[in-house]
């Protein structure tokens, strides 16, 4: 009787013991002087998301052709090598899979087949979001008590996020509006007015300007963001779907953002043909 | 006695950091002369924090031999003349017009030529700065004369030398003058920086942040204890002042150089140093040294103060001050490379005229 009145108070304790360890108290960020948790930083994702969202194994190239015996570099990427290769992901799409449409799908397949005519990547074109958070450069978050504002160094591309709804965008743009509030300790940015030039990756997929992304940041240790991404568009998508992703605080310490002014780096692409002495390709 | 020692003490330090919170220039009161106290981040540093239209008509140099405040009546005259200017080039254009005589109609700017944009396009400004609630007829206050001081020898044969590469001062309305220039239709990297999209137009991002004197003039600055923003609506150029950190190594080489910061008193003081030897603001070399003061003076303005050196280039350093006034308005998204068409159609009709020349040649 006593054995077992030990065995069944141990079994209490024990499930106390799991309840404690799942309802273990959540991270408490430091603050700012307004209460609200502190995202100032340089922050950057570390995965293969700008690759493909998607789970995928390796594949030698972005750009392929048909070799003898299966898909071989395409002749513009060859030189690269190892170097150009895409390196494999468990991916970051919740569910694993993207859910296009079936006519949406063959785009997708479409683009990544032309991925080097039409990835606005190749060109230093505004990133979009989510894809600045996840392009492999970091971005520094500004925040206080009445602005929030991001600063990527890709493309030195900026979003101010409005903490008080202007109404809707009243033009299109490649970095969309952005409106914060706060839910508890996470931040929640609504997206909307984006045109349909922006990618997701450098696997063709892609959005139309019905394109509306909800972004969550969490703060879940010193130096780890949560990030997660909600993309809605009817247009190409059955269903809203999710990414998510950590976003780690760059450690070293004199990180800073330097200028990455891209515009520069793609003017013999898009301008070189067009010189007085075109260099030889 | 201990507490008279502290008072004793205090006093000098007190009176070292009045001076030093004074600007070299402007006086930092309003017009009644009472001391502002600007609203503070809770840090206690002056918050900077909002959106300004750098929008003037008064120049960064003034005529020789004219003075640098503007009376009253002087000022209105001209911003009356200006606003007159104003209405009548947004008016709306007789439908029935001919068609522009070709190769344009003679004159020279963007507007000029073919036409590039209708007045309606741009914000060049209305009035002129008022600083310690002066109207003033340049930004330029040091040298006393208001004009940018000669340049060293050197600095006249490097120019000459280098005559037609762009400059990060250069205006929208300068092309015709790059035109002229043998070569300036050979490659992207001749053409001037703002229709490369590499730096908006005349010095707009800086530093020193002038004012365009065309459109987009807007600017915002995002503060935190460590990193304060200034954004540049044209071409979102976005600088990052670092506070109290040391500058880059020499070999880090930056097209709006790199800024770093402290308080004098209420004051923003930012440095910045290792520009590319492309930047090149107004002909200068990379070794520019730009010295900027940034002062709440009141609710809604920002008294901004520039001090620019590059002893290969002038023969003294000169300072020029003005007025950021706050604004409401919302800055739109300048994505400039993204939809940059012209500079291909500028270089590939060089191509087609030098095409037509060599077959008018061979007839």
């Amino acid at each position: 009787m006593l054995i077992k009145k030990v065995v069944f108070m141990g079994g209490a304790l024990a499930a106390a013991a799991i309840l404690a360890l799942a309802q273990t108290p959540a991270y408490r960020a430091p603050r700012l002087p307004d209460g609200k948790p502190d995202l100032n930083g340089i922050w950057q994702t570390m995965n293969e998301a700008n690759y493909d969202l998607e789970g995928h194994t390796a594949r030698a190239a972005m750009a392929l052709r048909p070799g003898p015996y299966g898909p071989v570099p395409a002749a513009p990427v060859l030189a690269l090598g190892a170097v150009g290769a895409v390196p494999p992901s468990m991916g970051v799409v919740e569910g694993g899979e993207i859910p296009y449409k079936p006519e949406a799908l063959a785009q997708k397949k479409d683009n990544q087949e032309h991925w080097l005519d039409r990835d606005p990547e190749i060109k230093c074109y505004l990133p979009g979001v989510p894809r600045a958070t996840y392009m492999p450069q970091p971005f520094r978050i500004f925040e206080n008590a009445t602005q929030i504002f991001i600063n990527y160094q890709f493309a030195g591309a900026v979003r101010n996020i409005y903490m008080k709804d202007p109404g809707p965008a009243p033009v299109d743009s490649w970095m969309g509006q952005s409106v914060g509030h706060w839910e508890g300790d996470t931040l929640v940015v609504d997206v909307t007015g984006f045109n349909d030039s922006t990618w997701f990756d450098r696997a063709g997929d892609y959005h139309t300007d019905a394109l509306h992304v909800v972004e969550r940041y969490t703060r879940t240790s010193p130096d780890v963001i949560s990030y997660e991404a909600t993309i809605t568009d009817p247009n190409v998508f059955t269903r809203p779907w999710k990414i998510s992703m950590p976003l780690y605080r760059r450690q070293e310490k004199n990180e800073q953002l330097l200028e990455f002014k891209c515009t520069e780096f793609v003017e013999e692409l898009m301008y070189g043909q067009w010189r007085k002495n075109p260099l030889p390709r | 006695m201990r507490s008279r020692i502290a008072v004793c003490l205090g006093l000098p330090a007190l009176a070292a950091l009045l001076i030093s919170t004074v600007p070299a220039v402007a006086q930092n009161s309003n017009e009644s002369g009472k001391k502002y106290s600007p609203p503070r981040m809770p840090d206690g540093h002056p918050d900077l924090q909002g959106t300004y239209d750098l929008a003037t008509i008064t120049p960064v140099e003034r005529a020789q031999g004219t003075p640098l405040v503007l009376t009253k009546e002087q000022a209105l005259k001209q911003e009356t003349q200006r606003a007159g200017q104003r209405e009548r080039a947004d008016a709306p254009l007789d439908a029935n017009r001919s068609a522009p005589p070709k190769g344009g109609d003679g004159s020279v700017g963007a507007a000029g030529n073919v036409g590039g944009y209708n007045y309606g396009w741009l914000d060049p400004g209305s009035t002129f700065t008022v600083v310690n609630g002066e109207k003033r007829a340049s930004l330029i206050v040091d040298p006393a004369d208001g004009r940018v001081p000669p340049m060293t020898d050197e600095a006249r044969k490097r120019t000459r030398a280098f005559n037609a590469r762009p400059t990060s001062d250069a205006q929208e309305s300068s092309d015709p003058g790059l035109e002229r220039a043998p070569g300036a239709y050979d490659d992207p990297e001749r053409r001037p920086l703002g229709e490369r999209c590499m730096l908006g137009f005349g010095s707009t991002s800086g530093p020193p942040a002038l004012p365009d004197y065309f459109y987009n003039n807007l600017h915002q600055i995002v503060q935190t204890p460590d990193s304060i923003l200034i954004l540049t609506e044209m071409v979102h150029d976005a600088r990052t002042v670092r506070m109290n950190a040391q500058h880059l190594p020499k070999s880090f080489r930056l097209w709006l150089g790199d800024s770093v910061g402290h308080w004098e008193g209420d004051t923003l003081v930012v440095d910045t140093t290792n520009f590319t030897d492309k930047t090149r603001f107004r002909g200068s070399t990379e070794d520019l040294h730009v010295i900027e003061r940034f002062t709440r003076v009141d609710d809604k303005s920002l008294l901004y103060q520039f001090t620019i050196d590059d002893p290969a280039t002038w023969t003294k350093p000169w300072t020029g001050e003005y007025t950021w006034p706050a604004t409401n308005q919302h800055i739109y998204e300048y994505a400039c490379h993204e939809a940059n068409y012209a500079l291909t159609d500028i270089l590939k009709g060089a191509r087609l005229r030098e095409k037509e020349q060599a077959g008018r040649a061979t007839k």
